[in-house]
């Protein structure tokens, strides 16, 4: 018995050492191709898994790699898993050469160390509108290159609007929007759809509102967040906005604006190609302010990055291929296949020249703020859960929106 | 072992043989002992897979989650691996955090009710269909369907049913003149309607479990019962229940820790909310790792050996009741 025993213990140490060299062994060989060479192979992450290799997406990056004369090996997955699949790659030493992230985990990899400074790659970035540039600048530092923008604004469905006689222009404060969602429910259709779950998607969503209102992410539960949150409230409460926004996404609340029942839809630029395809007359507002004008927006969209890499001879070639991806005419082709507003002037000027409706979303993304702007960078996260987490209890009727305000704001002080 | 010695005393290695050329005596010990070692070798040959196995899939994850909950990792020392042994702050973190009350009593109600509910109807299900009746083969298996589906399946179609807006038994409820219910989008209904969701699917499992045990026990007894003039109850109270318990208590513990961990389905369902009416520790562990844009891989990982705790416990309740039930 107690020879066994022993044996187990040698058995089992054995293959602790033969797993953690296995482990030594696959570190290692996945840096050392096409270091120092010329040629060789440069890893890609993306969060489009949409688009195929086949894709204009897909045929561009493989092109940018060529044209660096190197092979691009592309890796597309879902947003969420890009964040924690980068954080652990760059743990294992393995992090990609070139990486496409959403604007908000910026800050994530940065406070983890495996991001490069644009300054210190020699990109440019001073064509790219200052405050879609923001959402990837930590302590003055920009982190990456944005490919795009998106941002949100108001869905409006004309049949609806016009059966009550509602002028969508005359929608310019949270007053006259109350106002014409009460006159659809009188109506008997539906007034007003969005996303409030429990993620990042609440949040996203709950931003125009909360800043629309001169809200300041430091201090949730002030007066101003308190007026955003009782608003929401207030709708779903009166039966303007159905209970389920409690569980949609963007996706499941674009389906809902979809059906035609409902007068307006709080959605982003990406769902412009659905728009067309839903079968009624729709139109595009911003978001108003509560007292009028519009309401700052949060900005969406990625931001191409170069993460730290051992071997520092690498970034010359990632640094072309980000070049390539970033140039104006690259810019233009890949953002009109995302439906996303381009990061420069120039290119936004020829989108809108190319396609009119997405006047209004240029418009929208020249008045958005990133959401980790403004010093809060990672700060941003840990205020961000505490608010979806409000929203959520005040929305079902669990809490006052004063109250879940300031449980959100001692939670996110705990937090920082 | 003993076996696998035997074996090696047949003369299957000539190469051994051949060493052993006299009959002296200590080569006679120098090949014995050969042999010992030969055979310890490969006794631990046949072992390696399976410790391999142990290994690489229990041992090390485990040993890794709870490092991870003994240090204080930030992304940064996530990434670098350089994080500072912070002893229990984590634990302490975590059970001074406002959602552990709450996350504790909805993963003990959700565990407990979703096990009473399932043992009973699988229990109650597993009677019926053993008597035999014509389609009840048919009438079983169909009964098997929300073990078979994929849980995101199941999962996403409840979450349809239970829709305040447009659910189907939101429909059937107006049909019969009773008031919408916000299924999932009211804290007072949110874990009914995931435990609803959970008992439906956990069904199955107790039905089919049971519905072995119960052909275990002879039907002589019952005959025995019956001309004593044993009524149905007496029969179940006194022969069914009692030759059912060795039974009953292993589908008890595994449904237990089945249901304790049940992630996927109040995710997919509710995803803990509104706010935190229907977060488990399980939902709420994988809220702190991976539900943010902050990942807190720290205190994510001390929820999951909480739950890994509790678990452990109820299992070691079973094997001693199980040792007293042992004579």
């Amino acid at each position: 018995m107690r020879n066994r025993r022993h044996n187990l213990i040698t058995a089992v140490a054995a293959i602790g050492a033969l797993t953690s060299l296995a482990a030594c062994g696959s570190g290692a060989d996945s840096s050392a191709p096409g270091s120092g060479e010329a040629g060789g192979t440069y890893t890609f992450w993306d969060p489009y898994p949409q688009f195929d290799t086949s894709s204009p997406w897909g045929e561009l990056v493989a092109k940018c790699g060529s044209d660096a004369g190197v092979e691009v090996k592309r890796t597309s997955m879902d947003t969420t898993d890009l964040g924690n699949k980068a954080l652990l790659a760059a743990q294992q030493g393995n992090a990609p050469d070139v990486m496409l992230v959403d604007n908000p985990v910026v800050s994530t990899l940065v406070e983890a160390g495996i991001l490069n400074k644009t300054s210190e790659l020699g990109l440019d970035t001073k064509p790219i509108q200052r405050n879609i540039l923001g959402a990837g600048e930590i302590d003055g530092a920009s982190y990456g290159v944005p490919i795009g923008a998106n941002t949100l604004a108001l869905y409006y469905n004309k049949k609806v609007l016009s059966a009550v006689h509602v002028d969508p222009a005359s929608v310019k404060d949270w007053a006259s929007l109350t106002a014409a969602l009460r006159k659809v429910k009188a109506a008997g259709m539906k007034g007003i759809t969005f996303s409030a779950n429990n993620t990042e998607e609440g949040s996203f969503q709950f931003l125009p509102w909360f800043w629309g209102a001169g809200g300041d992410l430091t201090e949730l539960n002030s007066g101003q967040g308190v007026a955003a949150l009782s608003l929401w409230k207030q709708w779903v409460a009166s039966g303007y906005a159905p209970k389920d926004v409690l569980q949609n996404t963007q996706t499941t609340t674009w389906q809902e604006f979809a059906t035609g029942d409902y007068a307006f839809g709080e959605n982003g630029t990406w769902q412009l190609g659905n728009a067309d395809k839903a079968g009624f007359d729709y139109g595009v507002i911003s978001i108003p302010g509560r007292n009028g004008g519009s309401a700052p927006v949060p900005t969406g969209g990625e931001f191409v990055t170069v993460p730290v890499q051992k071997d520092a001879s690498r970034y010359d070639v990632s640094k072309k291929i980000v070049t390539c991806l970033t140039n104006s005419a690259n810019l233009l082709s890949t953002d009109n296949t995302l439906m996303y507003v381009a990061p420069t002037a120039t290119v936004q000027a020829a989108q809108v020249k190319s396609d009119p409706r997405l006047k209004p979303w240029v418009r929208a993304v020249a008045a958005a703020r990133g959401r980790t702007s403004g010093g809060l960078g990672t700060k941003y996260p840990t205020i961000s859960q505490p608010m979806w987490t409000a929203v959520q209890a005040a929305l079902s009727g669990g809490k006052s929106p004063k109250d879940a305000l300031d449980a959100a704001q001692r939670a996110a002080g705990k937090g920082n | 072992m003993t076996t696998a010695r035997v074996d090696y005393r047949s003369p299957r290695s000539p190469a051994a043989f051949a060493a052993t050329g006299t009959d002296d005596r200590t080569d006679a010990s120098v090949f014995r002992r050969r042999q010992r070692r030969r055979s310890r070798l490969t006794a631990l040959a046949f072992l390696a897979p399976l410790v391999l196995y142990l290994a690489a899939f229990y041992v090390y994850p485990l040993y890794r989650n709870l490092d991870l909950s003994l240090r204080d990792y930030t992304v940064r020392s996530f990434v670098s691996g350089d994080a500072p042994f912070s002893g229990l702050d984590n634990f302490r973190t975590v059970l001074h955090d406002l959602t552990f009350g709450p996350a504790m009593r909805h993963t003990m109600i959700f565990t407990f009710v979703s096990i009473v509910f399932q043992y009973v109807a699988g229990l109650a299900l597993a009677g019926f269909f053993n008597r035999h009746f014509r389609l009840a083969g048919t009438l079983r298996a169909l009964f098997l369907i929300p073990w078979l589906l994929p849980l995101i399946v199941s999962a996403s179609t409840w979450s349809w049913m239970l829709n305040s807006e447009s659910g189907v038994i939101n429909y059937a409820l107006h049909l019969v003149g009773v008031s919408p219910v916000d299924w999932l989008d009211s804290p007072g209904w949110a874990l009914t309607s995931v435990i609803i969701a959970n008992i439906w699917i956990g069904i199955p499992f107790n039905l089919v479990i049971l519905h072995s045990g119960l052909q275990n026990i002879p039907g002589e007894l019952y005959e025995a019962a019956a001309l004593d003039g044993a009524s149905a109850w007496q029969q179940f109270r006194r022969i069914t229940f009692p030759l059912l318990r060795p039974v009953s208590a292993i589908t008890l513990l595994l449904g237990l820790v089945y249901t304790l961990k049940v992630f996927d389905l109040i995710w997919i369902m509710t995803k803990g909310g509104p706010g935190d009416a229907s977060s488990t520790l399980a939902t709420w562990s994988y809220q702190l790792g991976f539900g943010t844009l902050l990942p807190k891989f720290g205190p994510g990982a001390a929820v999951g050996n909480i739950l890994i705790l509790i678990a452990l416990v109820f299992g070691l309740l079973y094997i001693r009741v199980q040792k007293r039930q042992e004579p």
